[in-house]
């Protein structure tokens, strides 16, 4: 049974040596197997030899057993009951799993033996050192990390390309080939300054300039100027002018941003971001005192006006109207409560006095001021000092006389909240009685100096909260009798332009406008009608100023008839506008010779005589049938007998009639409803429109951007020669006979270096 | 040109004492300085020599570096920088307003945005600048202090002007042909007259020189010049004749029946003709081709005008109506009440602001063109039966046999007349002589040329209608001008329509297709079933495999629109999750939520 066990370890060295060389392992197994075989025979020799053997086994077994009821079972292995007869060399005889060969091992023995050389000993500690070396990786994933970098090193390489090609493409003429010196006479200034003296007499004339200091190739750049180059170059100029305007932007975005921080309403908001603010500050104060104790001090002396201020005024105190409301309110409001006590707190805070070290001693300073500085009641602790100051805590229960009233003005005011309040105040109340004396005292104190203003105070809010729900609900009541009282108004203004028309003489218009008028006044009041008709034309217009700025919120039937109204009486004045009689010097003589004349003027006379007779009333109609082609129809699309009975003398039903009804969007405002004598065709021109772009452009966002570009004309009939020529120049030239290379690398260095350094030579080309 | 004006300007020079010119090298004149002082809009201030301090130099200095140009030899340019240009000057040649810049621009519309600005600019700038090069004034009549303009006569003012001027008035006794109608030739130069009993001549009327004289043997409606001087149209009793300057008989238009008025656009090459049977017509008299024809339904049309600024005609009718018309539409463009009589004479102004009409009530009415409005309504007693606008936008008003001027009848109240001249017989036509101060007045006796100081407008484009032209200059600007002949399409009230963008739906495009094309492109073609044999195409079976077809289709609707529903929920599915993320996200106020 030894010898099984031996052959397990050997299988466990085996297996041991198979992680090193991995193609091995499937044969080793096997030739594990041979061997066991070979041992059966020579099985029962050996059992004598190994009874201690077996003893230590049994051991093992037993070790093992006990292992494995702790923690996790490990799996059994198999085991070979057969024996060997022989047992193979190779095989190291290893006790126990625990006992492997490690490589330490089989170094010590070479480090005790001195024959083994150096060199070995040192290649073999580095092997012991050095973990297992990855295999490398495959061909293709090596070939993709390559392929990474390569295209890396590419991009940034091409990138560099990126600002000139983009600057080409964005520029407005292109010449080809690019950066060529322009052809043609140079600037004087130029080739001044490349041109030296080499004749004699040339020598002798610039002798003669320098020694009485004339200038010789100055003018072009004065030292001035070229001070004033090298101070700042064009492209620093551009990068400041950049930077400037950047910070101004920045700026304007942050004023932008207070500005709306400022306009929110939210009480909350602004409160949390005082506290935030406040916090803050103390932060920079606390710093403040140590870097610069001066401006502390300062910063502490404001604190000490503002303290001052704060006793002096009235301000945070429950005096003032606010505060004086939420007292009404607080007994029923929690919120108001809540209010006034912050209100105090803010008080009491603000006329907290400041003990300050800081004129004394900057270290005593420094461990006083920070404990004092902290807001600390201000921003929490709300919840503490409820419990603890019931000064604070303005929940003040009412006398018992009161209580009474309240409990039907609360039930009066809100139905949810107000008796969940109410009940919960209940509760509380028979909590804190002991509390209650000092509260009453203060609030018999409070009523004292309000003394009958609280009743009617409550009284009045219960009334406005009665106004408002009915306002809400709806308009009944008071709303409804301010609404009749407008329409009052406007049908005294109505009657009054309806009269005022009347009187200017309408008895020409046609009947519908009549029937219409006589309408309006069946409408009307009694009262309204024995208004004193004696409504001259002047009152009239009058009326009918204010009538047409009022924009009155009620579009009922009377409003869109007396706009029309109002478009009618306009079209007469219109023709009966006020005219200045010119002066003819010279009288036309009436000596109506020749025939036709005279017909005409017969004709004309007759017409004279009869006009304006049908000539409006025939417009208006026209005008009438013109705004009801445009306006949409209601198209009924009921069919008889569809989910109910149909037949002769059956109607389908109104519910059915109201859902099949199609109502039209109604068409777009006519563009001549403000001109009365005015009739303007609503046709498209569908000629036109074959000429007309009808999508937009590419980079263009919308019409009108485009629509101004193409604004301007470009012809010579309206501009001058220069500026067509100007305008119409083309995108790409190049010139004839030339090659046109591809861009080289010396270029894009050349921009970069002159970008930098020769800004004076650009400025210079620039001029040119 | 004309000669009162001449006279004004010439008085203006005259009071100059003559200086040399200055010059640049010299020191700078103070004539300078008054100039710049005139000139508000002057970019640079100039350098004041007597009161330049240190700084001041210095200053210069640095803004000469700025331009090298100014630094040649050391001295520096006492006038740097261009000349400077009135702004009123430079409002005058405005192209448009400044496009607004939003805040995000894609940056190749933010270079385009830019570029045009900046053309447009340019361009304006440098049209002000070239307006120097018009130097004519226009004058006017003054009159001594108490003297109404309106009395002095036509003759006092031809003896006070120089001998051209004073030869510009004249009359010509025509009395046998009865009453004339007049037309001048766009440059002016030319005058063709209309007798209503058949006489029609024209004439160089400057030189005086006779062109061409016949009797057409038929009543005369009305006469009008084409685009040159070559060619001109004679509304006869029945038919449109052209003639050409010889009196040789060109066309005759049967098309065009019973025509009483006719207007001629000449940037249109367009004739259009206004009839007894109420149809208004238009002739393309390069082409000559009909263009267009619409019956008005409104009577005998006897009073017509064109808006020169975006060839709109203005028909008057007897119902008091002005309305306008363009060869695009069916139907009027706008229909104005104008008057409770009938409507005697229109007329619109160069600019296309204002129209003027005078109707059978004897009132005389301004109104803005533009925005359909009254502006003045004016009451004369005899009422004015003809109505003529000139380029400087003097009104004449004819009332019986006298001829009336006024001046700024839109802007401020007139109450009397510039001028007034009375005529032998009742005035038949009148016509403003473009570029000169001449008003032509046929009338029953004849024809009246006047003068009228401040009429024309003193300065011409060459290039457009030059009274000086040649024949060879003529015929060059023929064939130009044919070149740039504008559609009749792009006639519309707006004349800068065409540079909008068409904001139709698809829909009305496609609806004004289906009307251009006669049928529908887009429309799908109805199924026919094949023919098949073997008795498979019974009445049934036809009718089988129709609907068999037809519920394909309508399969492939329903498919379509099922797509679009789920689509449409997955997408807003996708947005509720999204914003339901965003809203997960704690935001600084969360801690207010109770």
């Amino acid at each position: 049974m030894a010898k099984v066990s031996k052959a397990k370890m050997s299988k466990k060295v085996f297996k041991k040596s198979s992680e090193v060389t991995v193609n091995s392992t499937a044969l080793k197994p096997e030739v594990v197997y041979d061997d066991d075989d070979d041992l059966k025979g020579a099985d029962e020799e050996i059992i004598s030899e190994e009874e201690d053997g077996e003893d230590e086994r049994k051991r093992q077994h037993l070790l093992e057993a006990i292992s494995a009821l702790g923690g996790k079972r490990r799996k059994a292995l198999g085991e070979r009951s057969e024996a060997a007869v022989q047992m193979s060399e190779f095989m190291v005889n290893a006790e126990d799993e625990s006992e492997r060969v490690e490589l330490s091992d089989l170094i010590q023995i070479i480090e005790k033996t001195s024959t083994v050389p150096a060199k070995t000993k040192k290649q073999l500690k580095n092997l012991q050192r050095s973990k297992t070396i990855e295999c490398p990786l495959s061909k293709q994933e090596s070939e993709r990390i390559q392929r990474d970098v390569a295209f890396q090193k590419a991009a940034t390489d091409i990138s560099r390309w990126k600002s000139i090609i983009s600057q080409n493409q964005r520029a407005e003429q292109l010449m080809f080939p690019l950066n060529q010196e322009p052809s043609g006479p140079k600037p004087m200034e130029r080739v001044v300054t490349g041109w030296k003296a080499q004749t004699p007499l040339e020598q002798e004339i610039f002798a003669l300039l320098s020694a009485n200091k004339q200038p010789i190739n100055d003018p072009i750049l004065t030292p001035i100027e070229q001070a004033s180059m090298r101070a700042m170059s064009l492209e620093e100029a551009k990068v400041r002018r950049a930077e400037l305007q950047k910070a101004r932007a920045l700026q304007s975005y942050y004023e932008a941003q207070a500005r709306r921080e400022k306009k929110i309403k939210s009480k909350k908001f602004h409160k949390v971001q005082n506290k935030a603010k406040r916090k803050e500050f103390l932060k920079q104060f606390d710093e403040m005192v140590k870097t610069d104790p001066a401006a502390a001090l300062e910063e502490l002396n404001k604190m000490e006006v503002a303290r001052m201020q704060e006793r002096m005024s009235l301000k945070h105190q429950n005096s003032g109207k606010w505060a004086k409301s939420r007292a009404i309110m607080a007994k029923y409001n929690e919120g108001a409560r809540k209010a006034m006590q912050q209100q105090l707190e803010v008080n009491k805070h603000l006329t907290q006095k400041l003990v300050t070290s800081l004129n004394g001693d900057d270290e005593e300073e420094e461990e006083a001021g920070d404990p004092e500085l902290l807001p600390d009641f201000v921003n929490d602790a709300e919840q503490d000092l409820d419990s603890s100051n019931p000064w604070m805590r303005g929940r003040l229960s009412e006398d018992p006389t009161e209580e009474e009233v309240n409990s039907d003005t609360v039930g009066l005011t809100t139905e949810q909240s107000g008796g969940m309040e109410y009940i919960a105040e209940e509760e509380e109340k028979v909590e804190e009685t002991e509390d209650n004396v000092i509260l009453r005292e203060f609030d018999s104190r409070r009523k004292l100096r309000q003394a009958l203003e609280t009743d009617t105070a409550v009284e009045m809010s219960v009334d406005e909260e009665e106004e408002e729900e009915s306002k809400a609900a709806a308009e009944d009541g008071y709303a409804s009798d301010k609404e009749e009282e407008r329409l009052s108004e406007f049908t005294n203004l109505f009657h009054e332009i309806v009269e005022g028309a009347g009187d200017a003489g309408h008895t020409d218009t046609s009947t519908q406008l009549e029937a219409e008028v006589i309408r309006i006044r069946t409408l009307g009041s009694v009262e309204l009608l024995t208004q004193d008709n004696s409504a001259t034309d002047k009152v009239h217009v009058e009326s009918q100023k204010p009538l047409s700025t009022e924009n009155l919120p009620s579009t009922t039937q009377k409003a869109g008839k007396s706009r029309k109204r109002k478009k009618k009486i306009q079209l007469k004045e219109v023709l009966t506008k006020e005219t200045k009689v010119m002066k003819v010097l010279l009288a036309p003589t009436i000596e109506a010779s020749e025939e036709l004349e005279e017909k005409l003027d017969q004709r004309g006379l007759i017409k004279e005589a009869f006009a304006g007779d049908d000539v409006i009333s025939e417009f208006l109609k026209d005008k009438r049938k013109q705004e009801d082609v445009g306006t949409s129809k209601i198209l009924d699309l009921t069919l008889p007998g569809w989910g109910e009975w149909g037949g002769t003398g059956l109607k389908p039903s109104r519910s059915k009639r109201r859902r099949f009804r199609v109502k039209n969007a109604p068409p777009p405002p006519r563009k001549d409803q403000h001109l009365p004598s005015v009739i303007i065709s609503e046709k498209r021109n569908s000629f036109i429109s074959l000429h007309q772009v009808n999508s937009l452009p590419f980079p263009f966002e919308n019409h009108t951007q485009f629509e101004s570009t193409i604004r301007s004309p470009l012809g010579r009939t309206w501009n001058t020669e220069r500026t067509v020529k100007k305008i119409t120049k083309p995108k790409v030239v190049t010139q004839l006979g030339t090659i046109i290379e591809p861009m080289a690398q010396e270029e894009l260095v050349k921009v970069k270096v002159s970008a930098g350094k020769n800004s004076c030579v650009d400025s210079l080309k620039i001029k040119y | 040109m004309a000669s009162p004006g001449e006279a004004a300007t010439d008085d203006s020079h005259v009071g100059k004492n003559k200086k040399p010119p200055a010059r640049y090298w010299q020191e700078l004149p103070e004539e300078g300085e008054d100039e710049n002082k005139d000139e508000k809009g002057g970019e640079k201030p100039l350098p004041q020599k007597d009161q330049q301090t240190q700084k001041a130099k210095k200053r210069k200095q640095e803004e000469d570096q700025r331009d090298g140009k100014k630094f040649v030899s050391g001295k520096s340019d006492p006038f740097p920088g261009p000349a400077p240009i009135p702004k009123e000057r430079v409002q005058k040649f405005k192209r448009k307003d400044k496009a607004k810049k939003p805040r995000h621009q894609h940056f190749k519309l933010r270079d385009m945005m830019k570029r045009s600005d900046e053309a447009s600019e340019m361009s304006q700038k440098q049209a002000a600048r070239f307006d120097l090069l018009l130097p004519e004034d226009a004058g006017f009549l003054e009159g001594d202090e108490d003297e109404d303009t309106c009395t002095i006569s036509q003759e006092d003012i031809a003896e006070a002007v120089d001998i051209t001027s004073g030869a510009k008035y004249f009359n010509l006794k025509l009395s046998q042909f009865g009453p004339y109608r007049v037309d001048y030739s766009k440059t002016g130069r030319h005058l063709l007259l209309g007798g209503r009993r058949g006489h029609v001549a024209c004439i160089d009327w400057q030189s005086k020189h006779l062109m061409c004289e016949i009797n057409v043997m038929e009543s005369v409606n009305d006469v009008k010049w084409l685009h040159s001087e070559a060619m001109y149209a004679v509304a006869q009793k029945k038919w449109l004749y052209i003639y050409d300057s010889n009196g040789i008989e060109l066309h005759c238009i049967r098309k065009f029946n019973d025509v009483l008025r006719m207007q001629f656009l000449p940037y249109h090459f367009l004739l259009a003709t206004a009839s007894a049977t109420s149809f208004l017509q238009y002739l393309d008299v390069s082409v000559g081709k009909e263009v267009a024809a619409f019956c008005t339904k409104t009577g005998r049309l006897d009073v017509m005008c064109q808006n020169p600024h975006n060839a709109i005609i203005h028909l008057g009718h007897p119902n008091g109506t002005v309305t306008l018309w363009s060869p695009n539409q069916k139907e009027a463009l706008v229909k104005m009440l104008c008057h409770q009589g009938g409507v005697r004479s229109v007329t619109v102004d160069k600019t296309g602001t204002y129209m003027v009409t005078s109707g059978l009530d004897k009132k005389l009415k301004v109104y803005d063109i533009r925005a359909f409005k009254p502006l003045k309504s004016y009451f004369l007693p005899a009422g004015a039966s003809c109505l003529s606008l000139s380029q400087r936008g003097l009104l004449s008003a004819a009332t019986g046999d006298v001829v009336q001027v006024y001046r700024d009848v839109w802007s401020a109240p007139v109450t009397k007349p510039y001028m007034a001249h009375r005529v032998r017989g009742s005035v038949w036509g009148l016509h403003f002589c473009p570029f000169e101060d001449v008003l032509g007045v046929g009338h029953g006796d004849g024809f009246t040329s006047m003068l009228v100081p401040g009429a024309g407008e003193p300065n011409f484009d060459g290039l457009d209608a030059n009274p000086y032209r040649s024949a060879k200059q003529r015929q060059e600007w023929e064939v130009k001008a044919l070149l740039e002949k504008i559609q009749p399409e792009l006639i519309s009230l707006d004349p800068t329509e065409l540079g909008y963008v068409d904001r139709a739906t698809f829909e009305q495009r496609h609806r004004d297709r289906v009307q251009a094309l006669g049928y529908d492109p887009l429309a799908k073609e109805k199924f026919v079933p094949k023919y098949k044999k073997k008795g498979r195409s019974s009445a049934g079976a036809v009718e089988r495999r129709k609907k068999q077809v037809a519920h394909e289709d309508q399969r492939d609707e329903i498919r379509k629109t099922v797509e679009d529903k789920m689509k449409m929920e997955k997408e807003i599915k996708e947005r509720a999750q999204k914003k339901a993320a965003l809203s997960n996200q704690k935001s600084a106020l969360d801690r207010f939520k109770k």
